[in-house]
């Protein structure tokens, strides 16, 4: 599957007050050419809510449903359900951010998963609480500064690494699991094409560089993007069922100071900063190759 | 539905009696989440589905708040929606509560009164139930279990009318009536569908016809939503009037709108209680009134929307008002005496307020005879106050 296979129609439309450089429109709008119009829509309070759902503005031509904050997967639990009685097959979609899965959004997800609802539930991770001025998130990656862990005189960013969602996900042995990127086109979309087609649980979870908060240059989200999964800070897998079926590795891996180059978030670290978020890298890279890097 | 249900007696529980009026009612999609006294209700309905009595969708979801969610989600999906709670589960939920009414989406939900924690304990209070005031649910009070098994079949009747569109809270108190066997007659499944009628959702999320539902919204749209709500609440007294008359004359048993009022007619004062001391009270009314004491009793049925001009008018005819509550704002009263004395604004008589019960404690015809000596005694002579603490230890009366 490629780009230039879908469908011309957007159900996503423009003319969103998205910032520039945000690739949370991009991620959207090419998975709803996918899911297409027999889908509904939840957001729980994110960024995405407010530049594509504020009244009577609306980005949207599905059927769109806020409630709240912290209970995106219970929402599309209720949907999935109200047409399943009706006996009519829809997409139940919910898409929520890092805050709203990692965190706040925990329960209703491993509910939900645990319940093999029949929905989709995917996650744009940009790292931190961006809707509400970048407080961090259990997304938000070790040393990150964030306007709750700044880097102060005494305390450096974030002293914690980032949680593993995916493979909480995975835990969960729901029928599908996949985490995607935006600088891999190809693979995203099928990916999504065959989370549309499997029944029951579907995880789908995005790294979404977010340049105002990130801090680095709009025109450098997709780079970014690809330095984070050449450098196995974020890995692009499938999993089925609880096993990796699938699991891209990097032709040629680079060092996560290269990564971080650029990013103001990490522009406050020392060596031995660095030498932990490689650490933290190394680690996971063994654990999911399965082989020392 | 998938069969039939024919008109009954049976010997139930008053969880029992709210869990068959949702079977009746013929719900679509119940998301629930097990509590202390609740638990029966989920319990019982669990068997409905597992014995293929209903085909509702059933989400045994992992808290109250995603049962919440999942039936706002699933009503604004356009079904008939069910759930029950009690307690810490009603104050885990009350986010979600203000958005069900604000979505105007008729959910029915029986609440079993449990006290609130600290310290924890499951029997019997209002303060789970009354804080939910202003969240825009339409609030009820049962007084036994037939009432519950008829008030969850009107909730839906009456949350349904498209001059209401707002979700109701049967109130039913802990054990007393939860856990407690008594005689109830149901309907059969077809006359109640007759009474109920198809639930036609006012806005649905349909992908052949897609629009957003609860979307982020500036000030320029939010304060006539308020307002609507607010009218909507204001119509529901008068659907509750007609509901109530049309189901006494469909089903024979009468309960007389927001209020009943028992030996009210000639009464010089009135006590007004909720949920199930009112049968305890009504057994001191008779006994009062052999004695020759003019008393009277108003049950109020509801607490949202409040039935201020029905209560003012019994008021002008009579000597002392006196309000029962189990619930307390603290540093003011009992919830329902505040209300009342709202309404009774600018009248000259004296508005007591008796709070018994709380945490669960019994209340006895002597707790309720006291009410009504301190009543007549505040008829002749000006109380020294206002707020009386019955039968609890430390406060003198």
């Amino acid at each position: 599957m490629n780009i230039k296979d879908l469908p011309e129609e957007s159900l996503f439309t423009p003319g969103h007050t998205a910032c520039a450089g945000c690739p949370a429109p991009a991620i959207v709008r090419n998975m709803m050419k996918i899911f297409g119009k027999n889908s509904i829509v939840y957001t729980p309070a994110n960024c995405l809510l407010v530049f594509s759902g504020t009244y009577p503005h609306l980005a949207w031509k599905v059927p769109y449903l806020h409630e709240a904050f912290e209970n995106t997967a219970a929402c599309i639990s209720g949907v999935a359900r109200a047409y399943r009685r009706k006996g009519r097959k829809v997409l139940a979609i919910g898409i929520a951010g890092d805050g709203g899965t990692y965190d706040i959004g925990i329960q209703a997800l491993s509910g939900a998963a645990e319940r093999n609802e029949d929905v989709i539930y995917v996650c744009y991770d940009n790292e931190a609480y961006m809707n509400t001025g970048i407080q961090r998130s259990g997304a938000t990656p070790y040393g990150a500064s964030t306007t709750t862990t700044p880097a102060g005189k005494k305390i450096a960013g974030k002293l914690e690494h980032k949680k593993d969602m995916a493979e909480i996900m995975r835990a969960h042995e729901v029928p599908y699991v996949a985490t995607l990127s935006i600088s891999h086109p190809k693979d995203f979309l099928e990916k999504v094409k065959k989370a549309k087609e499997i029944e029951g649980f579907r995880y789908l979870h995005v790294l979404s560089p977010c340049p105002t908060g990130w801090r680095f240059d709009p025109a450098k989200s997709i780079e970014i993007a690809r330095k984070a999964v050449d450098s196995g800070m974020w890995t692009l897998y499938e999993a089925e069922y609880g096993e990796i079926t699938n699991i891209y590795k990097p032709r040629k891996r680079i060092p996560v100071e290269e990564y971080i180059k650029g990013q103001g978030r990490f522009r406050h670290f020392t060596p031995q900063m660095i030498a932990e978020l490689q650490k933290w890298v190394d680690r996971k890279w063994e654990r999911l190759y399965g082989e020392k890097p | 539905m998938i069969e039939k249900i024919p008109a009954k007696k049976m010997v139930i529980t008053g969880d029992y009696a709210a869990a068959y009026g949702a079977l009746l009612c013929d719900v679509d999609v119940v998301a629930a989440y097990p509590i202390t006294p609740q638990t029966l209700i989920v319990e019982e309905f669990s068997n409905f589905v597992n014995d293929g009595i209903t085909d509702a969708e059933f989400i045994m979801v992992e808290s109250e708040h995603s049962a919440m969610s999942a039936c706002i989600a699933a009503q604004a999906a356009g079904a008939r929606t069910f759930t029950a709670t009690a307690s810490q589960g009603l104050a885990l939920m009350h986010e979600m509560l203000f958005i069900a009414s604000a979505l105007r989406l008729p959910i029915v939900m029986p609440v079993v009164n449990r006290t609130v924690a600290a310290p924890i304990g499951i029997w019997c209070e209002h303060n789970d139930s009354m804080p939910q005031r202003d969240t825009g649910w339409i609030q009820m009070s049962c007084e036994d279990n037939q009432e519950v098994l008829d008030m969850v079949i009107m909730a839906y009747k009456i949350g349904e009318h498209k001059d209401v569109l707002l979700p109701v809270m049967p109130c039913l108190d802990a054990f007393i009536l939860s856990h407690t066997v008594e005689p109830v007659n149901a309907p059969s499944s077809d006359e109640v569908a007759d009474f109920i009628g198809k639930y036609e959702p006012h806005a649905v999320l349909d992908p052949d016809n897609p629009m957003a539902i609860g979307t982020f919204t500036p000030p320029e749209y939010i304060q006539e939503l308020r307002y609507q709500t607010h009218v909507a609440m204001e119509n529901a007294k008068n659907v509750i009037k007609k509901v109530t008359k049309e189901f006494a004359s469909k089903f024979g048993r009468e309960y007389h709108g927001l209020i009943e009022e028992y030996r009210c007619d000639d009464a010089e004062v009135i006590l007004i209680t909720v949920g199930t001391v009112t049968g305890t009270a009504r057994e001191v009314v008779d006994d009062l009134r052999q004695k020759g004491k003019k008393v009277g009793l108003i049950k109020l049925r509801f607490y949202r929307p409040f039935p201020a001009e029905e209560i003012r008018k019994i008021a002008e005819n009579v000597k002392a008002i006196g309000v029962y509550d189990r619930a307390i704002s603290y540093g003011s009263g009992g919830p329902l005496f505040i209300e009342t004395r709202h309404a009774l604004y600018g009248l000259d008589l004296p508005v007591l307020n008796f709070l018994a019960g709380l945490g669960g404690r019994d209340v006895m015809t002597k707790d309720v005879e006291k009410m009504y000596e301190i009543l007549l005694k505040a008829k002749e002579e000006k109380p020294a106050k206002e707020i009386y603490w019955i039968g609890t230890r430390g406060v003198s009366i």
